[in-house]
């Protein structure tokens, strides 16, 4: 080591500190520009129509708008249809996407079947399959068996969205419950039922709620099937939101409270979920 | 029940039916598999058969039936269509464009994020934020607050320092929608990146520290060769999702010259106003073979990264 490069050590302790400063303000300022949008939505949500098609603030700042999405005229979809709609079909293809994914995850990392890992990597590759392959037969049958515009298309679509990945996450998870848990538990004869609910669900319980907030932030956010299946009476939260843009007359702040009320609750699970949705997003294959 | 009943059950299964002890193990699992085979299978399979037949819907009658088998007439077609070959390159420069600056800007915020400072935690939980967003919200508020002639903030920016407004969305259709893709997807790959930053042995990092290393030198010559395959990761999935992208087009331009990508030209095709289920049935084929070929390597990587981690 040269005299010059340990003087250049000594002197970097100092900078060191300006520069670890720097640096976090610049992630500050990154930050606050790229989320700039979400809070000029939020801050428009509350204008009058007339500042926020014009971009000033001269009548000041109110709730008015939220009171003008949520009221409800005839012949427009209304939020409290969508939001039934969103909650039910959110709700329950999530409830079954877990019905059907702890016991399949179960078999496939605690108690393997044969050839598990090919049972794994073929749930995955229904991922990639791209929506527009399979939309014309489900929607010709849809329609054969009057199902477009019901809750009931959306939910069976839903499942079969969300179910690969809540395979996959689940699978990485319970590959963690300790196998001497499990052996005793055998040792002990308690039967499969029992093992689940008193040795394994304890463990997995974290993430299993992050698998449902996973399953719920895409179902929320869904709109391609919503919309092709959905014109009628099951349009769903991002088909309201939509309904906000208008040809006639100012829309921007009821479309922007329109935003905010649409993407608040998805945004707070997923604030909650933070930590574990990496492993979610990354199929698994990321902690 | 009791711990005789399931041994009563497991020798009967070795000594009786040999498949039962077997199926036993299977049974949790069939619900599921069952499933997604009828859901997801089944469709592609009836649309690899509409594929070959003239099936439309002109009179939107709700009652489609093929009417004939074409062969392969509708792929034939497929080669000597302009505007699909133009939907193919959309595709191919929307994808690569968004992958592409979402994994290098995600790499840098997550370069920025991956030291200790005031408000880490809160500024991580803002910048996953556009991610949460539904997908047509993101595209609505670019397309009204920010891109609008009207009354986009970008304009009225541009106007206070004295240029004239710019036609974002309808002269930039394709720049207008990679911005709002790469804004949504820059925090995933973030995530990515600072799960693989997080990864790395920190001895490693402090030895070559100590000996004098520069910090480029640091990161070019250790951590982006650990970062290598959280990169391919994020590039993969971050593809798989943006290849397929649907709402932002959707929302900020209905599909106009310049911005429909493939899966929107067949939906244009098809359920979107054509109606011809047959030939789009066709290009929809086709994509799926481009898919399959891009998820072969990305179901490897997926692959070699559990073993790797030694969870598979």
């Amino acid at each position: 080591m040269t005299e010059e490069h340990q003087r250049g050590s000594r002197l970097s302790v100092g900078d060191r500190r300006a520069v670890v400063i720097g640096l976090g303000a610049l992630a500050w300022l990154v930050a606050l520009l790229w989320v700039f949008p979400i809070g000029w939505t939020v801050f428009t949500s509350f204008k009058t129509e007339q500042d926020a098609s014009a971009q000033t603030l001269h009548h000041g700042l109110s709730f008015g708008r939220y009171g003008d999405v949520t009221e409800s005229t005839t012949g427009t979809l209304s939020l409290q249809t969508a939001f039934t709609n969103s909650v039910v079909v959110v709700l329950v293809s999530t409830f079954i996407v877990l019905l059907l994914a702890i016991p399949a995850a179960y078999a496939l990392s605690i108690r393997p079947i044969h050839k598990w890992r090919d049972v794994l990597f073929f749930f995955i590759s229904t991922k990639f399959l791209p929506i527009v392959a399979s939309i014309f037969p489900i929607y010709v049958y849809a329609q054969r068996w009057n199902l477009i515009g019901t809750r009931t298309s959306l939910i069976v679509l839903y499942i079969a969205i969300n179910l690969p990945l809540a395979i996959w996450m689940l699978h990485s998870f319970f590959k963690e419950v300790p196998r001497e848990l499990i052996e005793a538990a055998e040792l002990d004869g308690t039967n499969l039922l029992n093992q689940l609910r008193t040795v394994i669900l304890p463990i997995v319980a974290p993430g299993i709620a992050a698998t449902a907030l996973l399953c719920v932030i895409f179902a929320w956010n869904e709109y391609f099937y919503a919309l092709q299946l959905n014109f009628a009476n099951g349009s769903t939260m991002p088909q309201w939101v939509t309904s906000n843009v208008s040809t006639r007359g100012n829309f921007l702040a009821k479309l922007s409270a329109a935003a905010v009320l649409a993407c608040l609750p998805v945004v707070i699970a997923g604030w909650a979920a933070q930590k574990r949705m990496i492993r979610g997003l990354s199929m698994g294959a990321l902690k | 029940m009791t711990a005789t009943a399931a041994d009563v059950a497991l020798t009967k299964g070795r000594t009786g039916d040999p498949f039962s002890s077997a199926w036993r193990r299977r049974l949790p699992l069939l619900p599921a598999l069952l499933f997604v085979i009828v859901i997801t299978q089944l469709p592609f399979i009836i649309s690899i058969y509409y594929s070959f037949t003239d099936l439309k819907d002109k009179t939107q009658s709700l009652i489609p039936e093929p009417t004939r088998f074409v062969g392969f007439e509708n792929y034939r077609q497929i080669f000597s269509d302009p505007f699909f070959r133009e939907a193919m390159w959309t595709s191919v420069k929307m994808t690569v464009l968004s992958v592409v600056l979402s994994l290098v800007l995600g790499t840098l915020f997550a370069l920025l994020l991956d030291r200790k400072f005031l408000g880490r935690g809160l500024i991580r939980t803002l910048l996953i934020t556009p991610f949460l967003l539904m997908p047509v919200v993101a595209a609505l508020i670019w397309k009204q607050q920010m891109f609008s002639s009207l009354f986009g903030i970008l304009n009225k920016g541009l106007n206070v320092l004295g240029f004239g407004s710019v036609a974002f969305i309808s002269d930039h259709p394709l720049a207008s929608i990679v911005t709002v893709l790469v804004w949504q997807w820059t925090p995933f790959m973030m995530l990515i990146v600072l799960a693989g930053l997080q990864s790395q042995p920190g001895e490693v990092i402090e030895a070559a520290n100590v000996d004098g290393a520069s910090s480029f030198g640091i990161f070019r010559q250790l951590t982006l060769p650990h970062l290598r395959r959280y990169l391919e990761l994020g590039a993969l999935l971050g593809s798989i999702y943006i290849v397929q992208a649907f709402d932002a087009i959707d929302v900020m331009t209905g599909g106009g010259p310049g911005s429909t990508n493939v899966p929107y030209y067949v939906y244009q095709e098809s359920i979107g106003g054509g109606f011809r289920y047959g030939s789009a049935s066709a290009y929809a084929i086709v994509v799926v073979i481009f898919s399959i070929l891009i998820a072969t390597f990305a179901l490897r990587l997926l692959s070699s990264l559990f073993k790797d981690e030694g969870r598979l």
